[in-house]
């Protein structure tokens, strides 16, 4: 009994991480249509941001929530306005850009913070379950999942910029014609996406420890979860999280997590088979 | 009959875009499809191509069902397809795009010979080196009309084919029609209609996704119902 | 006209020829030693330029075929001391991969941009399965994986079935120059053939080529299996030349510079991925030797130049300012 709350609570986790290391993405990709290769990196910034910042004396709360995704949402903005401005609509170009700003981001990380790994304990100590413990940590992670989905979801409903922003993702020229500044809804949109990144970045950091080459191991999931989730940002992104999670975590539990890894790769291009267009691209399209 | 419509239908979401259509195509005819936008005419178009399966219903070709086949197992069947928005292999020069079609069907000598012919018939023997890409509007869509037919196919579906063209072009276009007329089947969808009283025998006039009425285009554009649903904001156009 | 009629096939045969045996008169060992490396690299640059110049679809993970060929031919070799059997199974395996990936996103007509992601993604997975498989669990027989340390010890290749006869230096500086010779030129017959054409025409536009007749599934998935194919011969001859493998093959870095190999040197073309790579591939020797300048900065930095400012490459570009025309590898005044 106490092993199967342990276990859900791990597969809660599981759906918890992969939904806040996608979601950044997911916004850019699916308001944008703009692949960003260089996703990891803002994640691994993110979490620099943050280890450098509580090392300077920043509360650890501040840094984490503030700190971090303000410094990527600025050099997210920045990268928007330099490179990818000037591919829009050419998904091949900005793919393999931001392929070279990931590859550029990563040595310029080595070269600043050199090859060692950085760390911050994770507070919140332990809780109980029945026999067993799991980390505070742990639902401290589930609860950001959950208040990120409410927020954005929220914000995109809810206020006169989620609706703006929606419209100039289902047509940027109908939004431009009624006047809307589409480059500015771009670049925001834009540092939205990179700040939540960097907000996942930073809260994985106490737990794995940050390394310039850190933003590797997220991509690749990041991204098979953004694909299968399909076209809605919110949407997408909480279902595919939720079923790769579920698949990946239980995956890992009869076995290793690197079978768990595989088997979320193979689990999202089996069903690409029957939803080449992602869930949402079949499923609950009227969602956000 | 060869081709044939069994209650067909096809939904989007919750909107039916064609309801229950029963079309019957005889050899030799040359049937154009015409209504409004939105009436449900490209749909049930990329329904014969292939190109979107029917929610339900069944179509019939050559005797042979191909509800479910795939664009490329219906175009081997003998069927040619003009798109509404020219598709030519921009990257590749005229003379290979009519060659890629001939190919398919023909050895490569008597390819080759049908491509020089088929370039004087669409006069574009002067521009056979030209990259597909670069050619004006009207030239593609000539083009694009030579890959068909250079293969031979008994049925050809031809979606806005005077679209975007000139008026000489335009006649050139019927007076091709009418010399291939007879010798294969043609379906047509067309906005123009002048172009459609020059080489209408029978029309088919849809309406939200059902047929309205079948008839000789006389007798459509004199029809109460059809001035009322569509012809009536082209009234002028129509006399 | 047949391909194999037309006299640019058989000079190119012969400059490449000349090229081959006449190199080793002037050059020492050491110069051998990285020309090998290079021509492996350039076939590698080939089978990208194959699947993504002419076939148009964007395999950016082609480094997994790569790494693939690399280990089983490791794998095989190690166990068995012939390499027939190891070259032929680390062109083999590869295909399979690459059949099985292919029947799931080209039959599934997944978007050519969901395609790109999925392939890219692929050597990144497989990187932390092998990264992650040391210790005495992870043997294949009498061959470790290793883990990140990958296998070292791997047998050269040797003359078919006769251990005897075991390739050295100079012995892999032509079996790997050849190999690049004889891919070239079977590629150029295959880009002229009426698979080739096809395949290019799908890359033109798909939707007609299915209009036309042809089954767009097949010609891709061909087009991606013999790519994946010639990666994996490439991965082999790697792994023989270095006498080991690694997770290296599959990094994000590696399968990047493959990209920037085909994206520089000029895509639609076969000699320009083969320029692409010998050039970057100095060039990386060159300033990897010289200055400080980390080798992701500069692969970085270079692809996004190549990106914003050379969007169709070397070979072509030069091609067009001489003729005036997009060279797309089979167009020609003699075709068809």
């Amino acid at each position: 009994m106490d092993l199967a709350m342990l276990a859900g609570i791990q597969i809660l986790y599981a759906i918890a991480s992969l939904f806040l290391i996608s979601v950044g993405l997911a916004i850019i990709f699916g308001m944008m249509g703009v692949i960003n290769f260089a996703h990891g990196e803002f994640l691994m910034l993110g979490g620099f941001a943050f280890i450098l910042s509580v090392r300077a004396g920043v509360n650890f709360w501040v840094a984490m929530f503030v700190v971090a995704p303000l410094a990527v949402a600025f050099i997210g903005v920045v990268i928007e306005r330099l490179i990818i401005r000037h591919l829009y609509g050419r998904i091949v170009e900005t793919i393999l850009a931001t392929w070279g700003l990931s590859l550029l981001l990563i040595g310029l990380a080595s070269s600043l913070f050199g090859y060692y790994q950085m760390g911050v304990s994770p507070p919140l100590g332990s809780v109980q379950i029945g026999a067993y413990q799991e980390g505070g940590y742990t639902f401290f992670v589930i609860g950001v999942a959950v208040a990120v989905a409410v927020g954005l979801y929220f914000l995109l409903r809810h206020t006169p910029f989620g609706l703006i922003a929606r419209g100039t993702m289902q047509s940027a020229d109908m939004a431009s014609a009624l006047g809307v500044n589409v480059k500015r809804v771009y670049s925001v949109t834009f540092g939205i996406g990179a700040a939540l990144s960097g907000l996942a970045g930073a809260i994985f950091a106490p737990l794995t420890g940050v390394l310039p080459i850190s933003g590797l191991t997220y991509i690749a999931k990041a991204f098979i979860t953004v694909i299968l989730g399909g076209a809605l940002p919110l949407t997408g992104a909480a279902l595919s999280s939720a079923l790769l999670g579920t698949v990946s975590q239980a995956t890992t539990l009869v076995s290793t997590s690197v079978l768990g890894e595989v088997m979320l790769l193979v689990t999202a291009i089996v069903l690409l088979r029957v939803l080449p267009s992602g869930i949402t691209g079949r499923f609950f399209k009227r969602g956000i | 009959m060869i081709l044939q419509t069994h209650d067909l239908w096809r939904t989007f979401g919750g909107v039916a875009a064609v309801s229950g259509i029963n079309f019957n195509l005889k050899k030799g005819e040359l049937r154009c499809l015409i209504g409004a936008n939105g009436a449900g005419k490209s749909t049930f178009f990329k329904m014969l191509t292939g190109q979107i399966k029917p929610t339900s219903g069944r179509i019939t070709l050559f005797g042979k069902d191909v509800t479910n086949l795939p664009s490329h197992a219906i175009a081997r069947m003998g069927v040619g397809v003009k798109t509404q928005v020219p598709n030519l292999f921009n990257g590749l020069s005229v003379r290979e795009n009519l060659f890629m079609s001939a190919q398919r069907v023909m050895g490569r000598k008597p390819a080759l010979e049908a491509v020089d012919a088929m370039l004087e018939k669409i006069h574009m023997t002067a521009h056979a080196q030209t990259l597909a890409g670069k050619l004006a509007h009207g030239h593609r869509q000539w083009v694009e009309l030579g890959m068909i037919l250079i293969s031979g196919p008994q049925l050809v579906l031809l979606d806005e084919p005077a679209a975007g063209m000139t008026a000489g072009e335009v006649e050139r276009t019927i007076a091709l029609l009418n010399e291939l007329r007879g010798q294969r089947t043609f379906i047509i969808v067309e906005h123009d209609m002048h172009f459609i009283r020059r080489i209408a025998e029978k029309v088919t006039v849809f309406h939200r996704g059902r047929v309205l009425v079948e008839d000789t285009m006389e007798a459509v554009v004199r029809n109460t119902e059809v001035r009322d649903a569509y012809l009536g904001q082209h009234g002028k156009e129509a006399r | 006209m047949c391909e194999v009629k037309s006299p640019g096939f058989w000079w190119a045969a012969i400059v490449a020829l000349a090229l081959v045996f006449g190199i080793p008169l002037f050059a020492e060992t050491y110069t051998l030693y990285t020309l090998t490396v290079f021509a492996i690299m350039a076939v590698l640059a080939l089978s990208l330029g194959l699947v993504w110049g002419v076939g148009g679809i964007l395999a950016l993970g082609q480094s997994a075929f790569f790494g693939i060929g690399a280990y089983v031919y490791a794998l095989i070799a190690v166990n068995m001391g012939d390499s027939t059997w190891a070259l032929a199974a680390s062109v083999l395996m590869p295909v399979c991969v690459a059949a099985l990936l292919g029947y799931f996103t080209f039959f599934g007509r997944i978007s050519d941009v969901y395609f790109a992601v999925i392939s890219l993604t692929i050597p990144l997975i497989l990187l932390s399965l092998i990264n992650s498989a040391s210790g005495p669990a992870y043997q294949f027989g009498k061959a470790h994986l290793g883990g990140y340390n990958g296998i070292p010890g791997v047998p050269p290749l040797n003359n078919p079935f006769d251990l005897s006869d075991v390739l050295g230096f100079d012995g892999m500086y032509y079996a790997s120059a050849l190999v690049l010779v004889a891919v070239y030129l079977v590629l150029r017959i295959l880009v002229r053939s009426r698979f080739g054409r096809v395949v290019a025409a799908v890359r033109e536009n798909e939707l007609r080529a299915e209009l036309l007749g042809y089954d767009v599934r097949y010609y891709k998935l061909g087009v991606f299996c013999i790519g994946a194919a010639i990666a994996g011969l490439a991965g082999a001859l790697y792994a023989a030349w270095g006498a080991s493998v690694g997770p290296t093959a599959f990094s994000l870095s590696f399968s990047a510079q493959i990209v920037i190999w085909v994206l520089l040197g000029g895509m639609g073309t076969l000699l320009g991925p083969i320029l692409g790579c010998f050039v970057v591939q100095a060039l990386s020797t060159w300033l990897g030797s010289a200055s400080g300048v980390s080798p992701e900065i500069a692969l970085g930095l270079l692809f996004i130049a190549a990106v914003l400012l050379v969007p169709s490459g070397i070979v072509p570009s030069i091609q067009q300012h001489l003729r005036r025309r997009r060279p797309a590898g089979l167009v020609s005044k003699e075709t068809p």
